[in-house]
C-alpha cells in the first residue's frame, strides 16, 4: 500500500525529471549518450551522498550547512597528509574520521547548548572553511597516484555507469529503509513533528541528533575524499557552495524544511532533477551564473511548492472533514 | 419557564441553527437563549456542539440555517469583526494575547486612542485601561508587558477588553479549565460583577459544582442538538448528566476494592530548587495514589522528574527496589513505567503523525523484527489495542489530529498500557474530556489497580481525586503536607492542605 503523503509531491518531481530528460534529449546534442550519462552519474555521486544524512537532519527538524566546507577540510587535511608522506589507506580512515569530529561540534553546539543548528552551521560553514585555507592556503595537491584517482571514476564493465554510484545506490537503499521501516526512523519523524512528546515517548531527542550531525561530518568528510580522487586534486576551496545544492535538492525531493516530513526516494529524485537539469543546461552552453540561478529558483520552488501543496490539501480536507 | 425580572427582551437569541462540515452535521439544531443580566451555563459532551455554537455567535462559522436576534433584531455575523460590532466577545480557555505589548497596548490593539497627527495617545491608553481595571475589582499594571501574565490574568486582560467595547453579550469557552482554586473564585467575582451591570454571560465548562455555583439557568446540548434550558434551582447534577449522556451514568468512579500488594514506586527526598523540596511517598501496586494540589503546586513537575523528562537535583527514585538513573525516560520505561501527561496536544501526542505511529510509537524496538519495523505489524497492534479501549477511529493513517479530544486522550492510554506498566502515572487524566469517555478512563484505572499495577494520579478535580483514590497526597507549594486516607477524604480535608492551612502529617 502507498502511504497517502508519497502521492502528490513526489511523485510530481519524477514526472518534472522525465519530462527534463526527454527534453533535453531531444534538444540538446550529446545529451542521449551513455557517455553523458556516465559524467553526470559522477556529479551525481558527492550531492546524493551528503543527501543522504541531510535528509534525516532535515526530518528532525535541523539543518547543516556546514557539509561543503567538512568536505573541502577533509580535501585540504587530505592534501596536507598526503605531502607528509602518509599512505592513502591510512589517509581515508582518518579524514573520516575528521568529519565525525566536525560534525560533533555542530552537534554539541545544537543539542547541548540549545542553538538553532541554521546559525551553529552557518558559523561552521564559515569556521572549517577557513580551516582548510589554513591546512593547505591556496595551493593545489594533485600528485595522487592514478592507480586511485582512476580506480574512483572506474565504470561497471561493460558500462559507462561508474560504480561508486552503485555503492551510492546501495546506501541509499540502507538509509530509505532505515528511515522508513525501522524504530530509528519512527524516532525521527516523531521528533522532526513535535520533539516534546517525543522525549515523552522514551526518545533521546538530543542523542539522536547528536548522532545525526557526527554521521553528515563523516559522509561529508567521505565525499571529500571522493572529490580529491575524482578531480586528482586536493584543494582547500573543493565543494564550494555545495550545501546550496544538497539542501536544494533535499527540499526539491519534497522533505519539509519544518521537519518531520519527507522520503528517501523522493530525495533521490530531487537530487537527480537538480542535477540533470544543471548539466543539461551546461551541455547546452548556458554560462556558470545561469545555472547558480537555477539552483536558486529550484531551492525556492521546492520551499514554496509542498507548502503550497499541503495549503491546497489542507483547503480541500477542511471543506470535507472525514 | 419562570417569569425573569430582568428585561422582557433577550439580549441574544438562536433558533434552529443547523451547521455541517461536509458529511458531519456539528450542529443539527441550536437553541440558546441570552438575558441581560443572567450567567447561562452551556453543557454537552464533547462533541456535543458547543464549540461549534460558540464559532457561530463569535462569527467565525456562518450557520447553514437558523435565526440569530441581537437585542430583539434579526442579525447576520459575517466575520467576527461583526460579532464584536454587534457587542459579541467571546474569551477563550488560553487567550492569544502580543507576549511583547503591554497589557493597555493588547486591550487597545487596534482601536488606540489617538492625538494629533495620528500619534497614539499612551496616556489616555493607560487611563481607560485602569478604569476597565477598576470596574473588574482587579489589580494589574496596564505598563507590564502580556508576557508572564497567568492566564488567569489573560483572560481578565481579554474580560477588559471586551468591556472597552461595550460588548452585551460574553461567551466564556472553559475558562476555568486551566486555572487555579483562588483563580477561579477571582473570575467568578468578575462575572458576577459583569452579569450586575446586565452583561449576558455564556458560561462553558466542564465542571458541575461550577456552573451550579455561577449559573442563573443551565442549557444542555447532545448530539448538535439542543436538550433542555432550565433554571438551576430545578435540577441537579445527576439530571443534567443524564440528558448529557442520554443514558444513567450508574457510576461515574467506579473505584474497586483491591488487594494491595508490596511497594512498587518508591521517591526519597525528591528536591529541585525552586521547585519541589524533599518529597517522599511510595505507592504500592493494586494503588491508586492522587496527588492533589492546586495548579503549580509541583505536582506534574514531581511526576515528570520520576518519568525522567525533567531533571531535579537530589534525592532518588526506585521501582521495584532498583534505583531509577536520572533524566532518562527510556529507561523509567525498562522499569516499568508510563507516564500519561498533562498535555495531550503537546506531549501526548504527535498529533500530524498517523494513529498507528502514535499508539505504537512507546514499542517501536519491541514491534519490530530483525531491527525492521514493518507497516502490517504497527496496524495490526494498533487497530488491537484502539479495539481494546474502544477508541472511535475512521482509519488508523489518518492523522491523530483527526479525533476527538476524548478519543485522542484514549491513543495516548493506548500507547501506555500497551507498554505493560507495573507504575502507571497519570497527569489530569480527564481534562477536557467529555462525561462518557471519563467514566471509561476511570473504570480502566480501576481495572489496572485490580490487576496489580501501581497507579499515581494527579489531579486537579477534586471530585476525581476523592472518588478515585486509596490515599491522597497533598502537595502545597512545592511540599508533600499532607497524607490522607481514603476514609478520612473529603473536598474539605484536601482543600485544607492543599491552600496550607493544614499541619505538617
Amino acid at each position: 500500500m502507498v502511504p497517502k503523503r508519497l502521492g502528490t509531491w513526489d511523485v510530481l518531481v519524477v514526472v518534472v525529471l522525465a519530462a527534463v530528460v526527454v527534453a533535453s534529449s531531444v534538444l540538446v546534442d550529446g545529451f542521449a549518450t551513455s557517455r553523458f550519462w556516465g559524467f553526470l552519474l559522477l556529479d551525481v555521486i558527492p550531492v546524493a551522498l551528503i543527501a543522504l544524512p541531510m535528509t534525516l537532519v532535515i526530518i528532525t527538524g535541523e539543518i547543516d550547512l556546514s557539509v561543503a566546507s567538512v568536505l573541502g577540510l577533509s580535501s585540504a587535511v587530505m592534501g596536507q597528509l598526503w605531502l607528509s608522506g602518509t599512505p592513502l589507506p591510512l589517509i581515508l580512515p582518518l579524514v573520516v574520521l575528521l568529519g565525525a569530529v566536525c560534525g560533533a561540534v555542530n552537534g554539541l553546539f545544537v543539542t547541548g547548548f540549545g542553538l538553532p543548528s541554521l546559525a551553529v552551521t552557518i558559523g561552521t560553514l564559515a569556521l572549517y572553511r577557513g580551516l582548510s585555507y589554513v591546512v593547505l592556503g591556496d595551493r593545489a595537491v594533485a600528485d595522487f597516484p592514478f592507480s586511485w584517482t582512476g580506480a574512483f571514476i572506474e565504470p561497471l564493465p561493460g558500462t559507462t555507469v561508474p560504480w561508486v554510484a552503485v555503492v551510492v545506490l546501495g546506501l541509499a537503499v540502507v538509509f530509505g529503509v532505515v528511515l522508513h521501516a525501522t524504530p530509528i526512523g519512527r524516532a525521527l519523524f516523531a521528533m522532526g513533528n513535535n520533539d516534546q512528546a517525543a522525549t515523552f515517548s522514551g526518545i533521546s531527542v538530543a542523542r539522536t541528533k547528536f548522532r545525526l550531525f557526527v554521521l553528515t561530518g563523516a559522509i561529508a568528510a567521505l565525499a571529500g575524499f571522493f572529490w580529491t580522487m575524482r578531480y586528482a586534486s586536493a584543494r582547500a576551496d573543493n565543494g564550494g557552495g555545495l550545501e546550496l545544492a544538497v539542501v536544494a535538492a533535499v527540499l526539491l525531493g519534497g522533505v519539509s524544511i519544518f521537519g518531520g516530513r519527507g522520503t528517501l526516494a523522493g530525495v533521490l529524485a530531487g537530487v537527480l532533477l537538480l542535477i540533470t537539469l544543471r548539466n543539461a543546461l551546461q551541455l547546452a552552453d548556458v554560462p556558470a551564473d545561469t545555472l547558480t540561478v537555477v539552483t536558486g529558483t529550484l531551492l525556492i520552488i521546492s520551499v514554496v511548492g509542498p507548502n503550497a501543496a499541503t495549503m491546497l490539501r489542507e483547503r480541500l480536507r477542511r471543506r470535507r472533514p472525514a | 419557564m419562570p417569569e425573569q425580572t430582568t428585561t422582557d427582551t433577550p439580549a441574544l437569541t438562536l433558533a434552529g441553527a443547523r451547521k455541517s462540515f461536509g458529511a458531519v452535521h456539528a450542529l443539527v439544531d441550536g437553541r440558546l437563549e441570552l438575558r441581560a443580566g443572567e450567567v447561562h451555563g452551556l453543557v454537552g459532551e464533547n462533541g456535543a456542539g458547543k464549540s461549534t455554537l460558540v464559532k457561530v455567535l463569535a462569527g467565525v462559522h456562518a450557520p447553514d440555517e437558523g435565526e440569530l436576534t441581537l437585542g430583539g433584531r434579526p442579525a447576520v455575523l459575517g466575520g467576527p469583526a461583526d460579532a464584536r460590532a454587534a457587542g459579541i466577545a467571546v474569551i477563550y480557555q488560553e487567550p492569544t494575547l502580543f507576549p511583547d505589548l503591554s497589557v493597555a497596548e493588547n486591550i487597545f490593539m487596534g482601536r488606540q486612542p489617538l492625538r494629533s497627527l495620528r500619534r497614539i495617545d499612551t496616556a489616555a491608553m493607560r487611563r481607560r485601561t485602569r478604569e476597565l481595571f477598576a470596574q473588574l475589582g482587579v489589580q494589574l499594571d496596564p505598563d507590564r508587558p502580556a508576557r508572564g501574565l497567568s492566564i488567569a490574568d489573560q483572560q481578565l486582560v481579554e474580560i477588559a477588553k471586551a468591556l472597552s467595547f461595550d460588548a452585551r453579550v460574553l461567551v466564556m469557552d472553559e475558562p476555568t479549565a486551566a486555572l487555579s482554586g483562588v483563580e477561579v473564585e477571582r473570575l467568578f467575582a468578575v462575572v458576577r460583577s459583569l452579569r450586575e451591570s446586565g452583561a449576558a454571560i455564556l458560561f462553558i465548562s466542564h465542571r458541575f459544582d461550577e456552573v451550579f455555583a455561577l449559573c442563573d439557568r443551565i442549557t444542555v446540548m447532545r448530539d448538535g442538538r439542543w436538550v433542555s434550558t432550565d433554571p438551576v434551582g430545578q435540577l441537579t447534577v445527576g439530571q443534567v448528566v443524564r440528558r448529557m449522556v442520554g443514558r444513567e451514568v450508574s457510576a461515574l468512579y467506579p473505584k474497586q476494592d483491591t488487594q494491595v500488594g508490596d511497594v512498587v514506586l518508591s521517591v526519597r527526598g525528591l528536591t529541585r530548587a525552586g521547585v519541589f523540596d524533599a518529597v517522599s511517598f511510595d505507592v504500592r501496586g493494586g494503588e491508586i495514589v492522587a496527588l492533589a494540589g492546586l495548579v503549580g503546586a509541583g505536582r506534574s513537575e514531581v511526576v515528570r522528574a520520576v518519568f525522567g523528562v525533567d531533571r531535579y537535583d537530589t534525592g532518588e527514585i526506585l521501582v521495584g527496589g532498583r534505583r531509577l538513573p536520572r533524566g532518562r525516560p527510556a529507561a523509567a520505561m525498562a522499569a516499568g513505567v508510563a507516564l500519561v501527561p498533562e498535555d495531550r496536544r503537546q506531549q501526548g501526542l504527535v498529533m500530524e503523525l498517523p494513529i498507528e505511529r502514535n499508539v505504537t510509537l512507546t514499542r517501536r524496538w519491541s514491534l519490530s523484527r530483525l531491527g525492521l519495523l514493518g507497516p502490517r505489524a504497527e496496524r495490526e497492534d494498533a487497530h488491537r489495542w484502539t479495539r481494546l479501549l474502544q477508541v472511535k477511529v475512521g482509519h488508523l493513517s489518518d492523522p491523530v489530529s483527526t479525533l476527538s479530544g476524548g478519543n485522542q486522550q484514549k491513543v495516548v492510554l493506548a500507547k501506555w498500557l500497551s507498554t505493560g506498566p507495573k507504575v502507571l502515572i497519570v497527569d489530569e487524566p480527564t481534562r477536557g474530556i467529555d462525561v462518557g469517555t471519563k467514566a471509561e478512563v476511570h473504570r480502566l484505572m480501576s481495572q489496572l489497580a485490580g490487576e496489580g499495577v501501581a497507579v499515581l494520579m494527579v489531579s486537579s478535580e477534586l471530585p476525581e481525586v476523592l472518588g478515585m483514590a486509596d490515599r491522597v497526597l497533598v502537595m502545597h507549594e512545592g511540599r508533600l503536607v499532607e497524607e490522607i486516607a481514603r476514609e478520612r477524604a473529603d473536598e474539605e480535608s484536601v482543600m485544607l492542605a492543599a491552600t496550607g492551612q493544614a499541619g505538617r502529617p
